[in-house]
């Protein structure tokens, strides 16, 4: 694939049928569903409603927990994060749009560990580029794909949801 | 002929970042509003159980103090500690030796040690931007405080508290009462409030304690309490130093008191739903009556919280320019 | 020697004379203007085409900063300094340490710059023993010594009973008192007091601060009958105050410092501890009413107030930095820009900086009359240079104008016929 864009609902169906099945076989029936933003709140809320939980989503912003800020400075747009009730024991379900290097999901687990230990972290993506540099893989995955080392997967949403692959300029 | 360039540049890199933080002055609105916005992910953050983030892991914050001050010593600390750097703190007296060699001295020590940021707080005004002009070029500078000149994220926490109480700066009109001559803290007020569109800024106080062409910086000036209250939505009181009641300056602090102290008699010329702030320690019964102090109407406490947030999101704001002026210095040529 | 200076432009305001000539020099004396005396070989011939040819500049105030001072400058540099500037008298305050109040230091300071010969160094005498405001100085002795003013310099005088005293013993012996005129207490401060020192949170010196002073010490002149001149004036009302009293007959004169001429307050702006001057550069209003001042004969000359410093009296926060810069090798490309802003003609420059300070201090310089001492600065008026702390031979390069490009510079400074600077 060289560029253009997708829709995401066909992979979002798959997903929350996985993602069901996962919770049931780990006896989990009231998890805390996490979106990293911006991307992975987007597919937490689908998945909220799809699978019918009752509890607000969470809403993790990484900037201040990156490990790129000694290369790139602080992200200009940092906004709280907001995670409802208290997290510790709880079961999470970690979303984030796109799994690349693992470095965005280090950061995001760090957080989370910051507000109190969790009973289990369960990860979802939407899409694996495949393009691991930590030993980070997801429960559930949307699709995987392969890119040129000179095209970006941007999610672009609330409504609708696309995925768009274009060069990088 | 030899006009001044933009003497308030070197707070920015060449991509118009923050890289020090020396005064509210010159900096657009989109800058302060970016520092208000940043605070308040740092506010919401005391939800956590860990209060802190890696941010600034592995960097050395010296906080220089050359005249003394636990109260914003501690919350500089306090911010520092919460993004997880390394603080060195060094009270340091000017009183023995000659001031400038002291500085100078301690200022090739610090670098020597590779600290990433001070945060300086000084007794001579331009302290801050003499200390930004002399040190490396990657080392970040906080001014906590210099002289009559400026005490910005003293002024960046008032704008937080005001703007999580009143929403927008446009329709407010903001009262500053007091010691104006004196205040860092005004004229950092005065400069962020201008710039982020409060639509009218007052000060208030005796002509011994007004600076003059104080108009110039585009307030009202007002001597009296009565007129100057006058629908005002934000009344900020300024500290009163006592050795300013053994000079011309001030008959006697009752007197002061009794024209200039907020009063519940005064805080009625106010609009209803006005606030009253003070960058405290206060002076109760000189600059403000203990039942406004602690009453509903008082955001003194909201101030100290916002303070550790707005301290957090500048050094960061600040550590951040530097980094990314050191990945691109060859931008830096304009 | 003797020495012939062919085809410049010779300019002497002191005998109202601007043409293109020859100047003839011997045995340390101005001999000729135009023709050759009779007899006359010149050993050596310097050649002026395009350039300007005027008398030695005169410099009502300039610190050498010897004795006491010299980690800050010396009698040799600063003289030097002077020669490179086409400077070739220069009047030193009494503020060295020990103070110029015993005819001892007075002497001391005079045959140091003889051994240095590259400048004439006049010094001025305490107006008060000590410079404490309170006993009268040993004027005439310091006077013989060879003291050419007296002044208390920006020290107080508080009693005006003190001062009154001080003008009368000056009147009695004919001697010029010399006035830095500053009220002690107003002028607690680093900069001008107006909008630009309260934006910048620094402690303010109001106008006030110097025309109090000029008020009370223009009373007592008046009722002493002494002969009196103001030093580095900055505001605009004194300016006034002194041309007022010149127009009821005063014996009165003021100089300016050249900063003060060109640059503002709000150079201060970003903290720069090379304007920290005292007195503070004011508003652009009293620039421009100095300037006025100057074209109507309100101040008679243009001086250098030059104050060197070691580097680190500026290295520190603005108001904990000594005020003063150091002027003597800019003073003539700074004044020149007077001329480029079509305030002054060249001659009314030169004059000046040469012929009508000399008339303040009553000496026989700043002309290039037949018989006078030769002292004589030659310029390039289109020369540009850019002065840098690395040759400046002053013992302070603390001027803002290091690296600024300037227009017109020395090429040549002879100072009793004998060539002290070239370029």
């Amino acid at each position: 694939m060289t560029s253009g864009s997708l829709s995401v609902d066909a992979l979002l169906d798959k997903m929350g049928t996985e993602l069901k099945a996962l919770l049931e076989q780990r006896h989990i029936d009231n998890p805390l569903i996490v979106g990293i933003r911006t991307g992975g709140v987007w597919i937490a809320e689908r998945l909220q409603q799809q699978l019918g939980f009752e509890d607000p989503i969470g809403i993790l912003d990484i900037s201040f927990y990156r490990d790129d800020f000694t290369q790139k400075g602080l992200h200009p747009s940092v906004q709280p994060s907001q995670l409802p009730g208290d997290t510790e024991g709880r079961h999470i379900v970690l979303i984030d749009d796109v799994l690349m290097s693992g470095r965005t999901v280090r950061a995001a687990l760090n957080e989370l560990f910051d507000y109190g230990r969790p009973a289990s972290v369960t990860l979802v993506t939407l899409l694996d580029l495949q393009r691991r540099e930590l030993p980070i893989q997801a429960d559930i995955v949307g699709g995987t794909l392969a890119i040129g080392p000179n095209q970006v997967v941007k999610l672009s949403g609330p409504e609708p949801l696309e995925l768009n692959i274009r060069q990088r300029t | 002929m030899f006009e001044p360039q933009d003497p308030n540049r070197i707070q920015l890199n060449s991509k118009g970042q923050l890289r020090h933080f020396l005064t509210t002055e010159g900096l657009s609105r989109e800058l302060l509003t970016e520092i208000l916005d940043t605070a308040d992910s740092f506010i919401d953050m005391g939800a956590k159980q860990i209060k802190k983030v890696p941010l600034l892991r592995g960097r050395t914050v010296v906080n220089l103090f050359f005249e003394a001050s636990t109260r914003t010593l501690s919350t500089f600390e306090l911010a520092a500690k919460r993004l997880s750097a390394d603080v060195l703190n060094l009270n340091i007296s000017t009183s023995s030796t000659s001031k400038g060699e002291t500085l100078k001295d301690t200022l090739m020590t610090l670098e020597a040690m590779h600290s990433d940021m001070f945060v300086v707080r000084h007794a001579d005004s331009g302290a801050a931007h003499f200390i930004a002009s002399r040190v490396t070029p990657d080392v970040a500078v906080i001014n906590a405080g210099d002289g009559r000149h400026a005490h910005p994220t003293q002024a960046m926490l008032d704008m937080l508290t005001i703007r999580r109480h009143k929403g927008d700066f446009a329709p407010l009109k903001v009262a500053i009462v007091g010691d104006i001559l004196h205040s860092r803290v005004a004229r950092s007020q005065i400069h962020a409030l201008r710039t982020l569109g409060a639509s009218e800024v007052r000060v208030i106080g005796p002509k011994t304690l007004l600076p003059r062409h104080i108009e110039a910086m585009g307030v009202k000036v007002f001597t009296d309490m009565r007129s100057g209250l006058q629908d005002v939505d934000v009344i900020m009181m300024l500290r009163l130093q006592k050795e300013r009641m053994n000079s011309a300056l001030l008959p006697s602090e009752s007197e002061f008191y009794r024209l200039y102290g907020m009063t519940t008699e005064k805080l009625a010329y106010a609009r209803p739903d006005a606030v009253v702030m003070h960058p405290g320690p206060i002076n109760r019964g000189v600059e403000i009556e203990s039942a406004i102090a602690d009453g509903p109407r008082s955001l003194i406490l909201d101030q100290v919280t916002n303070g550790i947030a707005v301290r957090m999101a500048v050094m960061s704001m600040a550590m951040s320019g530097q980094t990314v002026e050191r990945q691109h210095p060859h931008e830096q040529a304009q | 020697m003797n020495i012939r200076i062919t085809g410049g432009r010779v300019i002497d305001p002191s005998q109202q004379l601007d043409q293109v000539t020859d100047l003839y020099i011997g045995a340390g004396e101005i001999v000729g203007i135009g023709t050759a005396p009779a007899g006359f070989a010149a050993e050596q011939t310097l050649d002026a085409n395009g350039q300007v040819v005027c008398p030695g500049l005169v410099d009502l105030c300039a610190h050498v900063r010897e004795p006491g001072y010299t980690h800050k400058g010396s009698i040799a540099r600063e003289t030097a300094a002077a020669a490179a500037g086409g400077i070739t008298t220069l009047v030193t305050p009494p503020t060295t340490n020990p103070i110029v109040d015993t005819p001892a230091v007075a002497q001391l300071i005079q045959d140091k710059a003889r051994d240095s010969g590259l400048a004439r160094v006049m010094p001025m005498g305490a107006l008060t023993r000590g410079l404490e405001g309170e006993q009268l100085s040993p004027m005439h002795a310091l006077a013989s010594s060879g003291c050419i003013a007296f002044s208390n310099s920006r020290q107080p005088i508080r009693s005006s009973l003190v001062l009154m005293r001080c003008l009368e013993y000056a009147a009695t012996h004919d001697l010029l008192v010399l006035f830095q005129a500053q009220d002690a207490e107003l002028a607690k401060g680093c900069m001008h007091d107006d909008s630009t020192s309260t934006r910048l949170g620094l402690a303010g010196i109001p106008e006030a601060a110097e025309t109090v002073e000029v008020a009370r010490c223009l009373i007592l002149v008046e009722q002493t009958g002494v002969r009196a001149h103001f030093g580095q004036i900055s505001c605009e009302r004194s300016a006034r105050m002194i041309m007022e009293a010149r127009a009821r007959g005063l014996s009165v004169s003021a100089d300016v410092a050249v900063h003060h001429l060109l640059l503002s307050d709000i150079n201060v702006d970003g903290f720069d501890s090379h304007y920290h001057v005292i007195p503070p550069l004011r508003s652009q209003l009293d620039r421009a009413g100095l300037r006025q001042a100057l074209l109507a004969d309100g101040i008679q000359a243009i001086c250098s107030d030059h104050q060197p410093h070691d580097a680190i009296a500026k290295q520190a926060p603005f108001a904990a930095t000594e005020p003063g810069m150091s002027g003597l090798e800019t003073l003539l490309s700074l004044s020149l820009m007077l001329v480029d802003q079509d305030l002054l003609e060249l001659p009314q420059l030169i004059a000046k900086l040469t012929c009508e300070p000399a008339a303040i201090l009553g000496i026989d310089a700043g002309t290039l009359r037949a018989g006078r001492a030769a002292d004589v600065c030659i310029f390039d008026p289109e020369a540009r240079w850019t002065p840098t702390a690395a040759t400046t031979r002053s013992g302070g390069s603390n001027s803002p104008f290091m690296g600024t490009e300037l227009h017109g510079r020395v090429t040549h400074t002879l100072l009793g016929g004998e060539l002290v600077y070239q370029l």
